[in-house]
């Protein structure tokens, strides 16, 4: 059977980790390269690089570690961050990342998903929405969650999957940062709503979340960062559980 | 040993070198026939969509070529549907190295399907060291049919051929390069095949 994923996150500036990371003694910890390495081998199913250099420098910086990633890795990934382009993509799949995220460059000019799943397939195309819900409305925001948009959760993540988008990775941005579990009733609804797999982002605390999430909020995937960073949660404990709670994965 | 990777254009293809490279082993990329021909083994990989790659395939006369080598063959997700007799991927007509035909899996499951599944009815040496239901990453829309040249089956919304292998050619469905451990297995087996 196909299994659930686990998918830890790691912000990228420069070239750099932002988010100090500890789950294990390592001789540089804001290398992604090496932390990418150590998370594939504790177990992780796929990893995600969220690019946020704000500078053409920092973006370059990107490339030689997409390049360094695959080199070293033998898992799959994903990069997003300031992707609005079809030649963004083609030199990030030169590089040898997996799959790419779009954002803000799908709500701005929503032809690019079209453009880059003919192109590309739509197995590397992921649309990252960040959502967020105002009286019992889920409204998408752009730019890192900084601007609302008029458009609604389900609508948009339809629209991009008719487009050709091949997964949808969707960060509650009410439950983001709040370890207090996951936004599963949005995600059924999401799983209700489209034919495409989902990775569920924002809000993994517990062990149990992570259970929650695929029991009820229907998840594909699980994407966390602090909790992998900070040691809180063994991958491998977490997945020990999630099998004993019946629920499918790679161990 | 002389492995050569298939470059007509398609996917990313960087990835497999560099499996091969954590193995010690320098592939190479050629759309060459002549360095094809000459190789030890031979990978055809393959991502994106099948009418699209075939017409690549074409332009460059490895169409042609590849069903006639005779050192062992390995394709790899695309590149083993291309292997097939045919795809329903743009109304393809493939290979014909394998008699499965390509299907699209209903939307009775997500598709694509996505992420780790297990391989079972291991038929093969490529599989030597592999167990049954070990974990292989996949990333597809379309499958080859159970037959009996399956030589690995998985199962999403039905049994289907997650491997093939007919005289000196393989296909395999999953990305062993992006499998962890297990994949890199396979690439050794490969290796010595």
């Amino acid at each position: 059977m196909l299994t659930k994923r686990i998918v830890p996150c790691l912000d990228i500036k420069n070239g750099r980790t932002v988010k100090g990371v500890n789950f294990v003694d390592l001789r540089d910890a804001g290398d992604p390269v090496v932390l990418a390495k150590q998370y594939a081998e504790l177990g992780a199913d796929e990893l995600v690089f969220l690019d946020i250099s704000a500078t053409l420098e920092g973006r370059k910086t990107m490339h030689d570690m997409v390049l360094k990633v695959a080199e070293q890795v033998n898992i799959p990934f994903t990069v997003g961050g300031g992707i609005s382009s079809v030649e963004d993509v083609d030199d990030l799949l030169h590089c040898g990342a997996d799959k790419v995220s779009i954002n803000s460059s799908a709500i701005k000019r929503p032809e690019l998903v079209n453009e880059l799943s003919n192109k590309f397939g739509s197995q590397c195309v992921v649309v990252a929405i960040d959502a967020k819900q105002i009286d019992n409305k889920w409204i998408v925001h752009l730019a890192g969650g900084t601007i609302p948009t008029e458009l609604n959760l389900f609508d948009w993540a339809k629209e991009v999957e008719q487009r050709g988008a091949g997964e949808i990775l969707f960060t509650s941005m009410n439950n983001d940062g709040t370890k207090a579990g996951f936004a599963n009733d949005a995600l059924v609804k999401l799983a209700n709503t489209v034919n495409i797999p989902i990775i569920a982002s924002g809000g993994a605390g517990t062990v149990q979340h992570f259970v929650d999430t695929f029991k009820i909020g229907k998840a594909d995937a699980a994407l966390a960062a602090s909790v992998f960073h900070f040691g809180e949660i063994e991958i491998l404990e977490l997945k020990k559980e999630l099998r004993k709670q019946n629920i499918e994965v790679r161990l | 040993m002389n492995i050569v990777i298939v470059d007509y254009g398609t996917g990313n293809i960087k990835s497999i070198q560099f499996a091969f490279k954590r193995l010690g082993v320098e592939a190479i990329l050629s759309s060459n026939p002549e360095i094809i021909k000459a190789a030890d083994k031979v990978i055809f990989p393959g991502v994106g969509e099948a009418s699209s790659a075939m017409k690549m395939l074409k332009k460059s006369g490895l169409d042609k070529l590849i069903p006639t080598l005779e050192q062992p063959v390995l394709g790899i997700c695309l590149g083993m549907q291309l292997m097939c007799n045919y795809t329903e991927e743009g109304n393809t007509k493939g290979l014909g190295i394998f008699k499965a035909n390509v299907k699209r899996f209903s939307n009775a499951v997500k598709v694509p399907q996505m992420g780790w599944n297990t391989i079972k009815n291991l038929k093969s040496d490529l599989f030597k060291g592999i167990h049954e239901s070990d974990y292989m990453y996949l990333v597809h829309s379309y499958y080859a049919e159970n037959c009996d040249e399956a030589i690995a089956t998985s199962d999403y919304e039905m049994q289907y051929a997650s491997a093939l292998a007919k005289d000196n050619f393989y296909g395999v469905q999953f990305h062993p390069e992006k499998s962890s451990i297990v994949g890199e297995q396979l690439l050794k087996n490969f290796l010595k095949l």
